[in-house]
């Protein structure tokens, strides 16, 4: 993608945020003052920066560019104390009635579960998971001192170990996002998690305008960009730590028997416009199909990633239910670089059923929406809605159906799916039920999980098959070149036991594999010419023209 | 039959047409309405009431979110294409998307909230940019009358504002419902009305749409296409 493209919504969208700059303080004569992105002031000239609500203005006098290190080495106690001490007021306080109000310097906020901070390398806070980011501009700033400590040492903070917290650092760009938490999570995973929440930030901005961003206009506060979306990224880290999706890499689809599966697949095969790249349909933040361009695929695919960041955002816009979305959308998996232009628009009153369309032809608006009245009508004549949103009234379906006495839930990810290489990695788990109805015993569970992927997963001592015994359950996780597979069993099953069962369960699985997984995913050319398509796959491949619209 | 229905899309943005979508009972006229202003000012609120009639505390707009709602005038029927956009600056640049070809925008601003109003202001210089004064019709609109003890920006400083750029300008509540539906009534009626003065030959061809409903008159239209 070349660097001098004008039209990226970032880019412009900081030249008139650049012009208002000038136009609050004084209100008046601001006429004169239009200026184009190349005339951007020095950092130093530059007075403090007011965001659309003023409430900036603070923060950006302590947080110059020089990121004074002294003063935020002064307050690190703040932040330092609980951490060594490892003080453990768990839920000490009740929790304030929004988090952005949340008082950082409570016992509360320093008992949290897991925090997430992103800053800017100029040590300006860009996002906070609890609290106000502006309170957190000395903490923040004692982050970006330890970051750029050891980055003077020609060297890169990777991660700190407390008594009972985990740091975890990552730099992406001008971008560092850290974690600290206090779960059972490994390093390994708390680095993906923060990969999550940086591509759910690239989603909105692309990389290369936060690129571009900060090398015009070092201590430049993003969050001007990303003011509203704080919602979203709030969102991705609930989802990120209680959807299995996430841990897995892989997507849940909607159990559907497969004939009906097939029929509306062809039928988003059939509304295709030029320049349309994948059709999504999606029934409660679960996959019913994915349809593909022809010439995308060759070489990439929607990658796990990119939907479920799509679908966060999707979910976290209670906008979307009630118009046709039209709104540019970049799949960092797919292109870091490019946009794509997403329609959206919920299929049924109930906003259950969900159409994506997404086209690289930001003009293609008027033809999309068609493409969707076609799919409705056609939906409508075959009646799919309703049977899809009937397999919707009931949960999806329940681990009793499996017939496995003692088993609680299960993740299973078939890894031998056919054409495995063009494939959504894919995964199933029943609902949850049992004793994990309440949002503390998920947690629990999925600590669980975690832990035995960490075991799984590990870079130093993989495992194949792992038998844990909890406190209140007993868990198998076994992988293999076909399969991998997380079981949790009531407290008394043996081993034998657990593993004399899991053949019942996977032969279960097997027997229902057409209903729960999408197994040739359908395909559609919308390119006129398919020869020039081919290439245009590849992200990085700024000539083709499949990208033109970009 | 889709591609029919396509191709008059593009004119539309010329102004009024007559519907393709079979209505040859009374002329109706599609306009593209936007509504532009700074971060929770109300915007989607504002069309979610008037399109659904219901209030809800909303998620910030991704991108831009698009309605159709029909206004029935005494003289004809017009409908509008509502473009909800996002207030957010990540998404200013790709405004002009949605406001390229709009006849009417509306100007939200919350009046609570001081700074809404100077970035009401912004917009409208944004507009006068890409738009001639007589080009589109430009609606200031002061939401949350709700919590008018909490007002930051008075009516008549508004009006004032709205007078000397000669603009319209109204106050609402999206929340307890006041003036959302004639905030939309009053736009179609000023669109309706800049129709017919620029073409004075209007009052006459709308006598020639009645005719349509005629069989001949029908018949007459297929001769001629």
């Amino acid at each position: 993608m070349a660097t001098g493209e004008p039209d990226s919504p970032a880019q412009e969208g900081m030249a008139l945020s650049q012009e208002e700059d000038r136009l609050c303080p004084a209100d008046t004569g601001g006429d004169k003052l239009s200026t184009g992105l190349e005339e951007l002031p020095a950092p130093q000239s530059n007075g403090p920066m007011r965001s659309v609500d003023g409430q900036e203005e603070p923060s950006d006098k302590d947080l110059s560019d020089s990121a004074s290190t002294d003063t935020a080495l002064e307050d690190s106690s703040e932040f330092g104390r609980p951490l060594m001490v490892g003080a453990c007021e768990t839920g000490a306080a009740a929790v304030p009635p929004t988090r952005r109000d949340e008082d950082v310097t409570a016992a509360s906020w320093r008992a949290r579960r897991k925090h997430i901070f992103v800053l800017s390398e100029a040590g300006k806070p860009i996002y906070s998971r609890y609290g106000n980011e502006e309170a957190l501009s000395s903490t923040m700033g004692v982050m970006m001192a330890l970051v750029s400590f050891i980055q003077s040492g020609d060297n890169a903070i990777r991660s700190i170990y407390s008594d009972d917290r985990k740091l975890v650092f990552v730099q992406q760009g001008p971008l560092v996002l850290v974690s600290v938490s206090r779960t059972l999570q490994s390093e390994q995973q708390l680095r993906q998690e923060l990969l999550y929440v940086y591509y759910q930030i690239l989603s909105m901005l692309t990389q290369v305008s936060i690129t571009r961003i900060f090398e015009r206009k070092k201590n430049y506060d993003l969050r001007r960009l990303l003011a509203g979306s704080e919602k979203i990224l709030d969102r991705l880290i609930n989802l990120v730590e209680s959807d299995p999706s996430f841990l897995l890499g892989a997507v849940r689809c909607l159990p559907l028997p497969a004939s009906l599966r097939e029929a509306l697949g062809a039928l988003l095969q059939k509304a295709i416009t030029p320049n349309l790249v994948f059709s999504i349909l999606v029934a409660r933040s679960q996959l019913v199909t994915a349809v593909q361009e022809r010439a995308v695929i060759e070489e990439c695919r929607l990658e796990p990633t990119d939907l479920h960041l799509l679908l966060n955002l999707i979910g976290a816009s209670s906008a979307f239910q009630a118009g046709e979305i039209w709104t540019p959308i970049c799949l960092p998996r797919f292109n870091p670089d490019g946009y794509f232009y997403a329609y959206i628009s919920y299929l049924d009153a109930e906003c259950t059923v969900c159409l994506v369309l997404l086209s690289t032809d930001k003009e293609s608006f008027y033809a999309v929406s068609d493409c969707k009245k076609r799919v409705e009508e056609a939906m409508r004549t075959q009646g799919s809605l309703q049977a899809l949103s009937g397999g919707l009234q009931s949960p999806s379906y329940g681990v009793g159906q499996v017939g496995v006495p003692d088993l609680r839930h299960f993740l299973y990810k078939p890894l031998d799916i056919p054409e495995n290489y063009r494939q959504l990695p894919q995964f199933t788990s029943p609902e949850l039920e049992g004793p994990y109805c309440s949002e503390e015993e998920q947690h629990r569970l999925f600590d669980l999980y975690h832990y035995l992927h960490s075991r799984i997963h590990s870079t130093s001592r993989p495992l194949r098959l792992i038998y844990h015994v909890a406190e209140k359950e007993t868990l198998l996780a076994w992988v293999t070149s076909k399969f991998e597979l997380y079981t949790c069993f009531s407290p008394l099953v043996t081993k034998a036991g657990a593993i004399n069962v899991l053949t019942k369960l996977l032969r279960w699985i097997k027997r229902e594999e057409d209903r729960l997984f999408i197994r040739y995913p359908p395909k559609y050319s919308t390119t006129p010419n398919p020869g020039k398509g081919t290439k245009g796959g590849r992200p990085d491949n700024a000539e083709n023209g499949f990208f033109a619209g970009l | 039959m889709f591609k029919k229905n396509m191709a008059p899309r593009r004119m539309k943005q010329m102004g009024a047409r007559s519907s393709t979508d079979g209505h040859f009972l009374q002329q109706a006229y599609i306009y593209k309405v936007v509504l532009l202003g700074g971060t929770t000012v109300g915007k989607s609120s504002i069309a979610f009431r008037y399109v659904k009639n219901d209030f809800k505390e909303s998620m910030p707009t991704v991108g831009c979110s698009f309605f159709t709602q029909q206004v029935c005038l005494e003289t004809a029927t017009v409908k509008l294409e509502i473009w909800d956009t996002a207030g957010q600056e990540q998404y200013q640049s790709i405004c002009h998307l949605y406001y390229r070809g709009a006849k009417a925008a509306l100007l939200v601003y919350d009046i609570t909230r001081k700074e809404t109003f100077a970035r009401a202001k912004l917009w409208l210089r944004e507009l006068e940019k890409e738009f001639l004064h007589d080009e589109m019709v430009i609606i200031l609109v002061g939401n949350k009358t709700d919590l008018a003890d909490q007002r930051e920006v008075t009516f008549e400083e508004a009006e004032e504002f709205a007078k000397i750029k000669s603009l319209m300008y109204m106050e609402t509540s999206a929340k307890s419902n006041y003036q959302v539906t004639e905030l939309f009534t009053a736009i179609a009626h000023e669109l309706l009305k800049q129709e017919q003065q620029e073409d004075p030959g209007l009052q006459l061809r709308k006598n020639s749409c009645v005719d349509l409903q005629e069989p001949n008159g029908q018949t007459k239209k297929c001769c001629m296409s």
